[in-house]
């Protein structure tokens, strides 16, 4: 079947796909800037990822592999091929969806739906632990008591121990989270708007956490978010349409997006009109930083309270939950030095497997 | 000319939550042919009811909206020199946010 057939208007530009040929073209690749087919993107964009996965040896046969499933595009995406590719290429894993449940009213449910019928759609089970169930607050419950203001610490926090948590009840091996190289190369530029040089050479990593409970890893880190956006829509005609036209869910965190991080997206989508190659670009140079510096790492440890590795007395979220529940929501969160110190040190704890997860509310990825 | 528009990935927040609208569009009355700059503009009048600076910037899309038009990426019709046809589809998707 010819790409456009049965559409009832005709494709503009009748220039052919540079792999096969034969087909006419679908899209621009950012990557290579390549025009190809649908079909032969299908091809490359599934064979790029399996090379990932196999080149950076990601998993091991009969592993049990969580995905990191918040019903966004690139969760979906990746619980999509990621399901396939176990098939086509015999990987041996075990695959199970784990969400988060942080209690926004609207919000959270609707997404919830979505990595529901995903549930049923890829036929993955799905684990979903919530905020209520393991902190006692949902964040609607946190929002109400300290207002907007500083309640992203609360869902950076949370939400890394959460899935931590989930991933334990699940007894997997390893974390997958839906990270594009979009993401990455703009956590790449935060780093460094940051001064943040030691976290810089570390959030290029492919996976992190070899130290911690759980290992975590990305396989869309070499993809573009262009290609994962589009991934879903470019099936429309084709009689197995159904099946690719992926449901996801998207809308804006209702809570308050990070501003900062917002300008550094903006400016990495301005880049790669221009150039799309930066992000690539922008990427190779956070792994090429070697950087020696002289921070000492703290010492590994267990929170006193609820045993999460911390390298202070508590982990953060009890510091954070301490706070809420004597009704001190900013214990944790001020401004005082010694409390900026005891932050600093924090966030260290985790030896740098925390930098990607900064991308939080905006858009309430993992 | 009767056109399909789509807006996706929470674009839709844009204008009023409607995902598909179906709309008659005729090009500038100084031209004869209904082009995708046009369209944007048009979009911008008609369709936008809130925060436009989600899909415009300049005059053109913002960086992160990606445009399909019947499928097919505008980056490979002329963007927005794309001459646009009766029946068409023009499918708008932000990438900036949904995880
Ligand atoms: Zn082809
Ligand atoms: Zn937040
Ligand atoms: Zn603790």
């Amino acid at each position: 079947m010819m790409a456009g057939e049965g559409s009832a208007a005709k494709p503009r530009g009748g220039r052919l796909c540079t792999i096969c040929n034969g087909r006419r073209a679908a899209l621009k690749r950012p990557k290579t800037l390549e025009q190809i087919c649908r079909e032969c993107f299908y091809e490359v964009f599934e064979d790029e990822i399996h090379r990932v996965i196999v080149d950076n040896h990601l998993f091991k046969r009969g592993e049990r592999v969580a995905i990191g499933a918040s019903g966004g595009k690139d969760s979906t995406v990746l619980a999509y091929v990621l399901s396939e590719l176990n098939n086509r290429h015999d990987y041996g894993l075990d695959l199970f969806l784990l969400s988060v449940d942080e209690g926004i009213t609207g919000y959270r449910d609707d997404s919830l739906e979505t990595v529901k019928r995903n549930e049923i759609q890829y036929g993955l089970p799905l684990k979903v632990v919530s905020y209520k169930e393991l902190y006692g607050w949902t964040m609607d419950e946190i929002v109400k008591l300290i207002g907007l203001k500083n309640n992203c610490t609360f869902c950076g926090v949370f939400r890394r121990q959460a899935l931590d948590r989930g991933a334990t009840l699940l007894k997997v091996d390893k974390l997958v989270t839906g990270h594009n190289a979009d993401d990455i190369a703009e956590t790449v530029l935060l780093n460094i708007l940051r001064g943040d040089i030691a976290r810089l050479s570390r959030c290029t990593s492919i996976t992190t956490g070899e130290d911690g409970p759980i290992p975590r890893c990305k396989p869309f880190k070499y993809t573009y978010e262009k290609e994962i956006v589009i991934y879903p829509y470019l099936n429309m005609l084709f009689t197995y349409a159904y099946f690719k036209k992926l449901d996801y869910f998207s809308t804006e965190c209702i809570y308050s997006p990070n501003a900062y991080r917002g300008f550094a997206r903006e400016f990495i989508k301005d880049l790669e009109r221009i150039r799309p190659r930066a992000i690539l670009d922008i990427i190779q140079s956070g792994e090429d930083f070697r950087i020696s510096t002289f921070t000492k790492m703290p010492e590994q440890g267990n929170c006193e309270r609820c045993g999460y590795i911390s390298s202070q007395k508590w982990c953060k979220a009890c510091v954070l939950l301490e706070g809420l529940n004597r009704g001190l929501p900013k214990m944790g969160i001020g401004r005082t030095r010694v409390l900026d110190n005891e932050r600093d040190k924090d966030t260290r704890q985790t030896n740098g497997t925390k930098s990607i997860e900064s991308k939080q509310c905006g858009t309430l990825d993992f | 000319m009767q056109l399909t528009l789509e807006f996706g990935g929470g674009l839709e927040l844009l204008c009023n939550s409607v995902k598909i609208h179906t709309v008659d569009v005729e090009p500038k009355a100084e031209e004869k042919k209904l082009t995708m700059k046009h369209l944007l503009s048009w979009v911008h009048t008609n369709l936008i009811k809130e925060r436009p600076e989600m899909f415009l910037k300049g005059d053109t899309v913002r960086p992160g909206v990606l445009v399909l038009i019947n499928d097919c990426d505008w980056e490979l019709s002329g963007q927005l020199d794309t001459v646009l046809e009766d029946k068409d589809v023009v499918v708008f998707i932000s990438t900036l946010h949904g995880g």
